[in-house]
């Protein structure tokens, strides 16, 4: 098996992935609505005072965007494992980790990245602090690829499950909360005009390890959940 | 050595450990017992009340083994978990499952007992102090390795699956326990602190001891009852097990003795 | 002996909590006892149901 063959394997896969999402681009749009959403009741929930939700208004965009990403994490494997090719990945000579972080990658640039993009008009809704919005940008750019990693270990883990969502929110979500904090944390600093760089930095060093283990981890769940 | 791996192997194989924990549960239940009431003896009655808090401080022979015996647990599983995965041996597997309840109980008490300690000391049932919200997170994590292996059908693949879970959960629980503390400090929650870093007087100290050997003796008393059970469960078809279920006609559907004496 | 029960005013969270730690223990000690005997006794179904006559000498 050589280098070539491999990265062309990963290629396919990512093209693959792609044209899949492309097919159905209305769906990719979900996750954004349901954030909108989601911020849309909080000023009703809460009334409308700017001093109010001025002061939460990272804080639940983070929330809303974590949830946001936790409902579309289901959709990771799902129609590989229904239709077979996820099986067949296991079963390729690649290495599954690599192929799996090429699914993750692929998944996160086509829901992530959407909500990120509009985090800032969501910010905007709730009155964000100017000088914080781009703090909260930073830190969902490093977050989110950290919650898509380790949620796909989870996924892996009940990949098999006809009902997994409510199980799937158990799962993920203690691991979710160091993320939340630091990333909710930074904001909060900023907004206080404490340093921030600090809990970023974390983040990032997190992404790091991240990028490096949870795929080879996802791949063994992988294994033993199609065992 | 080569005794001792032997010893290993043997204690390993399901019908041993079986008729090891079945002679050595009611010693872990009975001693349990014997130093819980020493304990208890010591902490109610013999202890003298504190000086800053009064009566209220007793919860802490129950609440500190508590919060001991749900890190132990945890911990306790996950390294059953990493050699039940890495060196595929069954009663691994059983065990990891096995500690997870027990673990899972001692984190709800120990959750519950503080609230009902908050309550006089701080005021409130209630306080996002950084060891309680750690807490809280360690039982999410438990009631999801207990959620996943109740989800999946075939008890092995659901123990491994429960067990990678558990091996995940245990890196994370250090990243909680810091990341935590580093919200509180950020909010300057409240710092209450019920025990300084200063002292605490041996005839306090004794029987916050006794109470920790016997609920961890109690631990072991449940895990070796689960793991029985486990045992059974995954071994099913296995001829030791057979023995046993056809040994045990005491159950409800005793049929198979009357048509034997019938023929 | 009520001089104990009060606890110093604070009977109701002490002996409130060691319920709590009793109770829970309690049920964490006899659900096994009660999944024992639901698996034996499955097990015994299903061992019935493979042999459904035991082949005994008369």
């Amino acid at each position: 098996m050589t280098a070539a063959s491999t990265w062309s394997a990963c290629a396919a896969l990512v093209r693959r992935d792609l044209i899949l999402v492309w097919r159905r681009r209305g769906d990719a749009l979900n996750p954004v609505l349901f954030a909108l959403m989601v911020i849309a009741l909080f000023p009703l929930a809460l009334g409308p005072e700017p001093e109010v939700l001025r002061r939460i208004a990272a804080g639940v965009v983070f929330v809303a965007l974590l949830i946001a990403g936790l409902l579309a994490l289901d959709t990771l494997f799902r129609s590989d494992y229904e239709d077979g090719s996820l099986e067949q990945l296991v079963l390729s000579p690649h290495p599954l980790s690599l192929l799996l972080a090429c699914k993750i990658g692929v998944h996160w640039l086509t829901t992530a990245l959407p909500l990120i993009i509009v985090a800032p008009l969501l910010g905007e809704l709730l009155h964000l602090p100017a000088e914080v919005r781009w703090v909260l940008v930073g830190a969902l750019l490093l977050a989110t690829p950290l919650l898509s990693l380790i949620g796909a270990v989870c996924v892996a883990l009940t990949v098999g499950m006809h009902r997994s969502g409510m199980l799937l929110a158990l799962l993920v979500l203690p691991l979710y909360v160091p993320i939340l904090i630091f990333g909710a944390g930074a904001c909060n600093a900023a907004a206080l005009a404490l340093p921030h760089a600090a809990p970023l930095l974390w983040l990032a060093a997190a992404l790091v390890v991240a990028l490096v283990v949870a795929p080879l981890a996802c791949a063994a769940a992988l294994r033993i959940s199609l065992s | 050595m080569n005794i001792l791996t032997l010893w290993f192997h043997k204690l390993g194989s399901p019908p041993t450990f079986y008729r090891i924990a079945g002679w050595l549960m009611p010693w872990c239940y009975g001693l349990a017992l014997v130093t819980g009431v020493a304990g208890l003896y010591g902490g109610l009655v013999q202890a003298p009340a504190d000086y800053q808090q009064g009566d209220a401080y007793r919860i802490i022979f129950i609440h500190v083994p508590s919060a001991w015996m749900g890190l132990f647990g945890y911990f306790f599983m996950a390294a059953n978990a990493f050699v039940a995965l890495v060196w595929r041996i069954k009663l691994s597997e059983v065990l990891a499952m096995a500690s997870a309840p027990a673990g899972a109980s001692f984190t709800f008490i120990t959750l519950v007992t503080g609230s009902l300690w908050g309550k006089p000391m701080w005021g409130t049932w209630w306080t996002w102090d950084a060891r309680l919200t750690s807490e809280l997170v360690l039982l999410f994590l438990y009631l999801g390795v207990i959620g996943l292996y109740h989800a999946i059908e075939d008890r092995r693949q659901a123990a491994r699956a429960a067990g990678f879970l558990a091996l995940v959960g245990v890196v994370n629980v250090p990243i909680v326990h810091f990341s935590v503390n580093w919200w509180n400090t950020l909010h300057q929650g409240s710092t209450v602190r019920l025990f300084g870093p200063s002292s605490i007087v041996p005839s306090m100290l004794w029987p916050l001891l006794l109470m920790a050997i016997a609920t961890h003796l109690w631990f072991f008393g449940t895990v070796l009852a689960r793991t029985r059970t486990g045992l059974l469960e995954v071994d099913g078809g296995k001829d030791w097990v057979r023995r046993i279920v056809l040994a045990d006609d005491a159950g409800p559907s005793a049929p198979a003795a009357s048509e034997r004496s019938h023929v | 002996m009520s001089d104990f029960l009060a606890m110093g005013g604070y009977g109701g969270y002490v002996w409130g909590s060691y319920a709590v730690f009793f109770i829970v223990l309690a049920i964490d000690a006899l659900a096994p006892r009660a999944q024992r005997r639901r698996v034996l006794s499955e097990l015994r179904g299903r061992l019935l149901r493979r042999r459904p006559r035991p082949t005994q000498v008369p």
